[in-house]
């Protein structure tokens, strides 16, 4: 909502200064958005000061000056005055600038093949005097220091830009906003000056509002003034028009504006001649259709709010009116209307057709359903006075009568609310100037509510209303109480926190992506899961809600590959989409690494990465979560976007359904499909809603600390296997022989090749051996050896090597 | 005697010479090996009459100790002697690269939320979450935003579905009813989260992140509001002062409502939090409309608080001097390795917000 102090002032009589007003309107609730001079021609205008003045090469006469106009760099002019000389200090046009003398447009020309940027300008040319045989000399004493100033004094007035909530149509009118001024101390607001129009005869264009289900218009008033003159706007009006950034088109339309614009009531001037016989306001049938002012041909729908006249739809009420009935600058004789729609009808229609207009704009947040007669008088005097014409007696039609809704008031709300008091008496002053009616003045106000304020429906809306207007600064500030209902997080939300920081913490970056994601790459992760789609995506590539975190993760990888680097280690925890239910979603922590381990160094040999770096990353982060190692449990099924031989998926528990998390190679078809350049692609994924809650407290958690000192034992062993015979069985074969004596089992190499047959290999692990209760002798030794060897080989199939 | 005493000084002598450890094991065996001088002394002790024997064994065991000792001492010089000799050939460039290790980072906008929420806890509210994907009552009608309110054109929102049924939440608002919905008064609780509108330009991005404040109880005023934020403002920007400013406002969830302003300044092309004439808008909030608490069953004549809604990422970017919004989701590495924070540097009530 734009306007001028100026204007301001017409409807508030006031001893603030403007930057008074404007730090008012904020405390208020009228958020001031800007407060500045209007752009003019003649900003174009600057002191400027010849640096150099050399003869042109091609014309005697002229000169090619260099011309310092307080920028960076000096522009080049070709002049013809003969005192365009060095040092001279003038008056320097861009291009695009207007001479104020013939209104000529400036543009960057050639003058005897030298291009001129602008002119150095003499007085006569700026309307200064008849001067004419130079440029402008200006004095140095006066204008060495402001080369590059505008040289004329923006005298447009400065313009104030409000925010207004969409609870506030009242101050989308200037004479709102005075008031709500005036009710903050701010001034007087200035009554409105009924002058007693004349009016003749009656209106006798039948108006009539069609009762019918949702009809959305409620008050039609109207008047017809005939015999006018529609013409330019006078002066005083097009420049208000203006200075709203606004373009005059003729006095008709734009004095419909200003009223619009000074009340907040949106006014429609019909061409009286092109109507029909008679006005119909009524609800649209499916598949009319009427071309609106800004040009369009609309198709309706069932149930729009229309006026209509024996020939069909003139326009879209409340919304738009139709080029069939519009005024023109020959226009004679108009039909003014003034009417109240329902916001419910407004919003609904101007949605279904996507139209966007300042009425529907008003009409939609409510306009006073008692300004009509106003409205209507304020814009035939001024058109009766501008245009000339006869103004007719007005018209109203009604379905609905619009009291001031009543409201009771208990004062103690206020403070209940607010921690503040306020005396009874100022309560009511505030509530008045607003333009409530008060009565019963005790601890209960009875409050008939302003017809412009149908944002307030209750108590509530009373008590903001005094607190807004008596300045938030009077809350008082008070301490925080510390007292705490329950935990700051539960225990889910600590395992997020903790798996963010324990990923990072192993060289990866956290990254955060956007929810969405591009469906073709989508595709590649989505599994069996559910395509979700935008319906309105921000763009193509972003259509569809991601299923997995690896489309962004892969997406912004080749991004940073693209970009130089080589080894990197990203990783983001957040949400996966399963479908588009609130709720169906999972948390996941998702990693990636790509290149190679210990590039280019002086003492470890390089190589890519590969399934176990991940593997590690992986289970070294659920142990630090608190979860056991040895219950852990691998198989080598991960999902397809994973190498089939290259990746697994680790289960808490043997018995568990489902993985916590997956790890391996990324499948390298996807790899080349993205078009990703590197020596490895791995990655791991953390379930954490598959991460079963530890229920039990760290501090229960503690298994009482038990010792041995006694002497342990290690032993090696190598055992010939199938091929394909894991090692997780074959240590946990080895480790149920006897849980007390075995303390750890590591395999420290696998060989296949030679001396050994065809489909097997070989698994050497090293076993220690250590009692709790005994030295354990040689003996002991040798049984337990035989054992391992004897079970392992029953159970499976292996063979010792010897 | 007199012989014991005359090979104690030869031999002390000797001992007091550059040796070798081949003649010091020589020195060793001439004096206590099997025919050695010291040993064959003692075997002279039994043809001694009784009156001198315990005199000479005394005075024998005495010069013993004594080149016993210095030969012990001997050994360990040797052989430092010989260690350091052999650490001169086992020089390395020490200045040659340590092996490589590599240091994560967490992301702003983790940071912060773990910020927040450290200060939160502190003023005793627990951390409450609710989906990304919301449907239009829990997202706008609970929320007092019926379909037909203009208020619901300022939040521009990414459907799932043509009849406008399924959106992502256009703010973390929804997570306030279903808290309220969940449980009992009194309520006090922050939501941080990821919110999305379908605005992108310099200083909008699609998907954003906002931290959701609700405080409900019997007697929270507007004055717990401005004290609640007030503390928080100074906590999180880690100064004394903060010139604050609350403005009233409008949210169809909140009445009164209110937008709050900080102070700031440019300072060498800094921007200053907490002095300054210039206000920046940070954050909103107000008294949780009755409307909203019938809608969550919460009976508004015994209950009333606040509610407010902070943009996380703008926050952040006024903490630490980020510029760009749309840089915290493109995942630029050298972006992250610059904003990002070690892993280690957990925000927290004891150890402060930050080093």
């Amino acid at each position: 909502m734009k306007f001028t102090i100026g204007w301001l002032k017409e409807h508030l009589e006031t001893k603030i200064s403007d930057n008074g007003l404007i730090e008012k309107l904020t405390d208020i609730g009228l958020e001031v958005e800007s407060f500045e001079n209007l752009n003019s021609d003649l900003d174009n205008f600057k002191v400027a000061k010849i640096i150099n003045a050399e003869q042109h090469p091609n014309a005697d006469r002229l000169r090619v000056c260099d011309v310092d106009i307080g920028k960076e760099n000096n522009v080049k002019v070709v002049c013809g005055a003969p005192n365009a000389k060095k040092d001279v200090l003038t008056v320097y046009a861009g291009p695009g600038s207007i001479i104020p003398k013939n209104n000529m447009k400036l543009t960057i020309s050639k003058i005897r093949g030298v291009t001129s940027y602008g002119m150095l300008c003499s007085e006569s040319e700026l309307n200064l005097s008849d001067e004419s045989e130079g440029i402008t000399e200006l004095k140095k004493t006066k204008y060495s220091d402001k080369i590059g100033k505008n040289f004329f004094k923006n005298k447009s007035e400065k313009v104030v830009d409000l925010s207004i909530t969409p609870n506030r149509p009242d101050c989308l009118g200037v004479r709102g906003i005075a008031r709500d001024l005036a009710a903050a101390g701010g001034g007087k607001l200035k009554n409105i000056s009924k002058k007693n129009i004349k009016k003749n005869g009656s209106q006798t264009i039948k108006v009539s509002i069609t009762k019918e289900k949702s009809q959305g218009c409620t008050i039609f008033g109207s008047c017809l003034i005939t015999g006018v003159t529609n013409k330019e706007s006078p002066k005083w009006l097009k420049e208000k028009i203006i200075s709203l950034g606004q373009k005059p088109i003729s006095a008709i339309v734009d004095i419909t504006n200003y009223v619009m614009l000074d009340l907040n009531r949106p006014l429609h001037a019909y061409d009286a001649d092109k109507i029909d016989k008679k006005i119909i306001v009524r609800n649209s049938k499916k598949g009319e259709t009427f071309e609106a002012l800004d040009n369009k041909e609309y198709k309706l729908g069932d149930d729009m709010c229309v006026i209509s006249d024996n020939s069909g739809v003139l326009g879209l009420g409340g919304v738009i009116g139709g080029t069939r009935s519009g005024t023109e600058i020959n226009t004679k004789n108009i039909l003014l209307e003034s009417a109240y729609f329902i916001p419910r009808s407004i919003r609904k229609t101007s949605k279904l057709l996507n139209i966007d207009t300042d009425a529907k704009f008003r009409f939609e947040r409510g306009i006073d359903p008692q300004s009509i007669e106003l409205g209507l008088s304020k814009a035939a005097e001024l058109i009766s006075e501008i245009c000339g014409g006869k103004i007719s007696n007005f018209d109203i039609q009604k379905t609905d009568k619009y009291e001031k809704n009543k409201i009771k008031f208990n004062v103690s709300l206020f403070e209940k609310i607010t921690g503040f008091k306020v005396n009874d008496n100022e309560i009511v002053k505030i509530l008045t100037n607003l333009g409530f009616e008060v009565s019963n003045k005790k601890l209960e106000l009875d409050l008939k509510i302003p017809t412009w304020r149908p944002d307030i429906t209750q108590p509530i809306d009373i008590v903001e209303e005094i607190v807004r207007i008596k300045g938030y600064n009077k809350i008082e500030t008070l301490e925080p109480e510390k007292n705490k209902i329950k935990d700051t997080l539960n225990k889910q939300q600590k395992l997020f926190h903790f798996l963010q920081r324990s990923v990072a913490s192993k060289g990866y970056f956290e990254t955060v992506t956007w929810s969405f994601t591009d469906s073709k790459i989508n595709s590649l992760f989505k599994e069996n899961l559910k395509e979700i789609k935008i319906v309105n995506p921000i763009s193509s590539d972003l259509d569809v809600l991601r299923n997995s975190i690896f489309t962004n993760l892969t997406f912004y990888l080749k991004k940073n590959l693209d970009r130089g680097f080589k080894d990197i280690s990203l990783f983001e925890i957040g949400p996966i989409f399963k479908d588009s239910k609130p709720g169906e979603q999972l948390t996941v922590l998702g990693a990636i690494k790509s290149g190679k381990v210990s590039r280019l160094n002086w003492n470890e040999n390089e190589r890519p990465v590969d399934v176990f770096d991940v593997k590690k990353d992986v289970i070294q982060t659920l142990v630090e979560a608190g979860y056991e190692r040895k219950s852990f449990f691998i198989r080598d099924k991960s999902p397809s976007y994973y190498h089939p031989g290259k990746a697994g998926s680790v289960f808490l528990d043997k018995d568990d359904i489902e993985p916590v998390a997956y790890f391996g190679d990324i499948h390298p078809n996807i790899v080349k499909k993205l078009d990703i350049k590197t020596e490895g692609l791995v990655g791991f994924e953390i379930y954490l809603d598959h991460l079963k809650e530890n229920k039990i407290k760290l501090k229960d958690r503690k298994p009482n600390f038990e010792y041995s000192d006694y002497q342990k034992s290690e032993r090696d062993f190598a055992f010939i296997v199938d091929k394909n015979f894991k090692a997780q069985d074959l240590i946990e074969i080895i480790s149920s022989i006897d849980q007390n004596l075995i303390r750890s089992i590591k395999i420290f190499d696998i060989y296949e090749g030679e001396n050994i047959p065809d489909g097997k290999k070989s698994i050497a692990l090293n076993v220690t051996i250590q009692s709790s209760e005994k030295t354990l002798e040689e003996s002991d030794l040798e049984k337990i050896n035989k054992l391992i060897i004897s079970t392992v080989e029953t159970k499976s199939g292996a063979k010792i090597r010897s | 005697m007199s012989d014991i005493k005359k090979i104690k000084d030869e031999y002390l002598n000797k001992l007091d010479s550059d040796l070798n450890i081949e003649i010091l094991n020589q020195i060793k065996t001439e004096l206590f090996g099997k025919n050695g001088k010291i040993s064959n002394s003692f075997k002279s002790l039994g043809s001694l009459p009784n009156d001198e024997r315990k005199k000479f064994a005394s005075d024998l065991n005495t010069i013993k100790d004594e080149l016993q000792g210095k030969i012990d001492s001997k050994l360990q010089e040797i052989e430092t002697k010989e260690i350091n000799s052999k650490l001169k050939n086992e020089k390395v460039d020490v200045t040659l690269p340590e092996r490589e290790f590599s240091r994560g980072k967490i992301h702003p906008v983790s940071q912060v939320i773990d910020e927040i929420s450290s200060i939160f806890s502190e003023i005793g509210f627990s951390v409450e979450e609710g989906p990304d994907i919301e449907n239009e009552h829990y997202n706008f009608t609970a929320l007092n935003t019926p379909d037909n309110h203009p208020a619901r054109d300022m939040h521009d929102t990414f459907y799932l579905d043509n009849n406008k049924e399924l959106l992502l939440r256009t703010h973390t608002s929804p997570v306030q009813v279903r808290t309220m919905l969940n449980g009992k008064p009194p309520f006090k609780v922050i939501a941080p989260g990821r919110t999305y509108r379908s605005d992108s330009d310099q200083t909008h991005s699609p998907m954003f992140h906002q931290v959701e404040g609700l405080h409900i109880d019997k007697n929270i005023n507007m004055g717990h509001l401005k004290g609640c934020l007030n503390f928080f403002i100074k906590s999180f920007f880690e100064v004394d002062k903060i010139k604050m400013r609350f403005r009233p406002s409008h949210f169809p969830f909140t009445e009164p409502s209110a937008e709050v302003d900080i102070g700031y300044e440019i300072k060498n092309g800094k921007i200053v939090i907490g002095e300054g004439d210039k206000w920046l808008e940070i954050l909103g909030c107000g008294m949780v409309h009755p409307n909203v608490l019938k809608n969550v069953k919460v009976n508004p004549d015994k209950y009333q608080g606040y509610a407010f809604g902070i943009g996380i990422d703008r926050l952040g970017m006024l903490k630490y001097g980020i510029n760009d919004l749309r840089a915290f989701f493109e995942t630029d590495y050298r972006w992250l390795n610059h904003f990002g924070f070690d892993p280690l540097d957990v925000p927290s009530n004891y150890r402060g917000l930050s080093r």
